[in-house]
């Protein structure tokens, strides 16, 4: 695969307070192609994908060291906003967390807070949207419905349609599937399948099968250090690594 | 086989105390209202409700301290309303957890122990000279507003607090400011909240007498104020004249009832409008506070 690097981590530290929580991660995304994080709970994983879109400078005393960039630039940049690099690296979280809206509405969220008022274009993306992520034919009777009447699957592809709808070019996933029955799991790897043909897509997961299915790279995270990575089937046929092993063979995490 | 009846009673026991103390609470509660509507109804008309007292106050009705309390609670509401939200937004949603904010929190903290008399001391100083409101509407409902603030603030951050942090980082990770994640996301659902806790510092506020006293409040005027400028009859403060400073308690004592009543009336519709608030937005299950 001669993918392009889309985004890169280098030599990255992350502290909550005084507990460093990512130790010296160098990682590189690659350009439409599904990025998968895996390791056990509480290794840093939400953490580090948390840092791409610039999620956690929101949390006190929290500090960063290294550099984090996007097409060769770092995403602290001076004239880098991080309002543009949100809407630039969209980001689907753990447990689906719709907002108390209709369906419509949730999804022209974004647009609206965008800017965009032209409601033509909005009703437009809206529709695009959800036809994207696979729930067009579930919902198009009841738009204006509230979304949180939806089911637990149903409610995180809509959180996905609303990602879909501002045009991210990246899309961090958090464990989109944890809440979720196998049905809407499968519904939902389906659609991140289908989405990396367009976008550029990192997904934490807690479920090797998952990221052996959905993932062209994996990178393994332990004890907030980058134990290894490599192409997926590298990671899970011949890992370098004696803690891959254990991990990916279930002997702990 | 002992120990488990012991137990038993014990828990009986323990259970009638509780309702023993509920009870008496309960109790005090009904006492008040059957001695205010035993002693008060009586005096309540058409006429008691919309004309001037008269006669030195020993006839006539109450009109004049309605008003004015109405509108000493709306000055009351303008001043603490939008400064106490706006405070607890930046207390809940930008505030950094560093010296200056704890500071702030302790301030709110002491405010709300001062006692209501100070405050229209304060008032006083602040509102009546100070700012040249002069003994009026507006220096008296200032002097409230300040009053019922900690509350106000306490409250609206309640409120906020119980707006889910996913729909600020939701928002947020859409490419929206921080400004706009409030406005639009977080605002909306906790504006209700805020004004349950809001209503329920108002109704307090139109209750108190202390603050009013040397900011504002008259002892009789014949006619309704024309300005928020002016003095004002108040209904707390009618019912302490008439049930203290009148030149015959005897006779107007219906009418302190009578006023008692209304003050009581217009305190618990406005704490009804709070819990009914409440109840529709636990309905939609938004609120949880
Ligand atoms: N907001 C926070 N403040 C302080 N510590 C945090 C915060 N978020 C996560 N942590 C800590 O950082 C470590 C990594 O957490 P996280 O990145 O959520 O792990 P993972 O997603 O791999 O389960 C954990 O020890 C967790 O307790
Ligand atoms: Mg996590």
């Amino acid at each position: 695969m001669a993918n392009n690097i889309r985004m890169k981590a280098e030599h990255v530290d992350f502290y909550y307070g005084s507990n460093q929580t990512l130790k010296d991660i160098t990682l590189d995304i690659y350009d439409h192609a599904v990025t998968a994080i895996i390791g056990p709970s509480g290794c840093g994983k939400s953490t580090f994908i948390r840092l791409l879109n610039r999620m956690n400078e929101l949390v006190p005393n929290s500090k960063l060291e290294g550099v984090i960039s996007i097409d060769g630039e770092s995403i602290v940049a001076e004239h880098m906003d991080p309002v543009d690099l949100r809407r630039k690296v969209g980001m689907v979280f753990q447990k689906p967390n719709p907002f108390p809206k209709s369906i419509f509405e949730n999804i022209a969220y974004g647009l609206k807070v965008n800017g965009q008022k032209d409601k033509g274009l909005i009703e437009q993306r809206v529709i695009l949207s959800l036809k994207k992520a696979a729930l067009w034919d579930e919902v198009k009777d009841r738009l204006h419905d509230s979304a949180l009447r939806l089911s637990g699957g149903q409610q995180q592809r809509l959180c996905i349609a609303r990602c879909l709808a501002i045009e991210p070019e990246v899309i961090l996933f958090d464990e989109p599937c944890a809440s979720l029955d196998p049905i809407s799991t499968s519904k939902v790897e389906a659609l991140i399948l289908e989405l990396k043909k367009d976008y550029t897509i990192v997904i934490v997961t807690h479920n090797m099968q998952q990221a052996a299915r959905v993932s062209d790279f994996t990178g393994f995270f332990y004890m907030g250090e980058l134990i290894e990575f490599d192409k997926t089937e590298v990671i899970f046929t011949r890992p370098k690594d004696k803690r891959t092993e254990d991990y990916i063979t279930g002997r702990f995490g | 086989m002992k120990k488990p009846k012991r137990l038993k009673i014990t828990e009986t026991l323990g259970f009638l105390t509780l309702r023993l103390c509920m009870a008496c609470v309960a109790m005090i509660l009904i006492v008040i209202f059957y001695d205010i509507i035993t002693k008060g109804a009586g005096v309540i008309s058409w006429d008691f409700l919309t004309k001037p007292p008269v006669d030195g106050m020993t006839k006539g009705g109450i009109f004049p301290a309605i008003v004015g309390t109405f509108f000493t609670t709306i000055i009351t509401a303008l001043l603490s309303v939008p400064l106490g939200m706006g405070c607890a937004i930046y207390l809940n949603e930008y505030a950094k957890d560093d010296g200056l904010t704890r500071f702030i929190r302790m301030s709110i903290r002491n405010l709300s122990g001062v006692p209501s008399i100070v405050y229209g001391l304060f008032g006083v100083a602040l509102f009546v000279e100070a700012c040249h409101f002069g003994t009026s509407i507006l220096a008296a409902g200032s002097t409230l507003g300040l009053m019922t603030l900690p509350l106000t603030i306490t409250a609206s951050e309640e409120a906020l607090k119980t707006v889910p942090r996913a729909y600020r980082e939701g928002s947020l990770a859409l490419g929206a400011t921080k400004w706009q994640a409030i406005w639009t996301n977080v605002l909306p659902y906790a504006v209700p909240g805020m004004l349950t806790g809001t209503i329920l510092g108002l109704s307090r506020a139109a209750g108190e007498t202390a603050p009013i006293l040397f900011t504002g409040a008259a002892f009789f005027l014949p006619d309704i104020p024309n300005s928020i400028l002016s003095q004002f009859m108040a209904l707390p403060y009618h019912l302490y004249i008439m049930s203290t400073q009148h030149h015959n308690i005897e006779l107007v004592r219906p009418i302190a009832y009578g006023t008692a009543l209304v003050l009581i009336v217009l305190i618990f519709s406005m704490n009804l409008m709070a819990i009914i608030i409440r109840y529709h937005l636990r309905k939609k299950g938004i609120a949880h506070g």
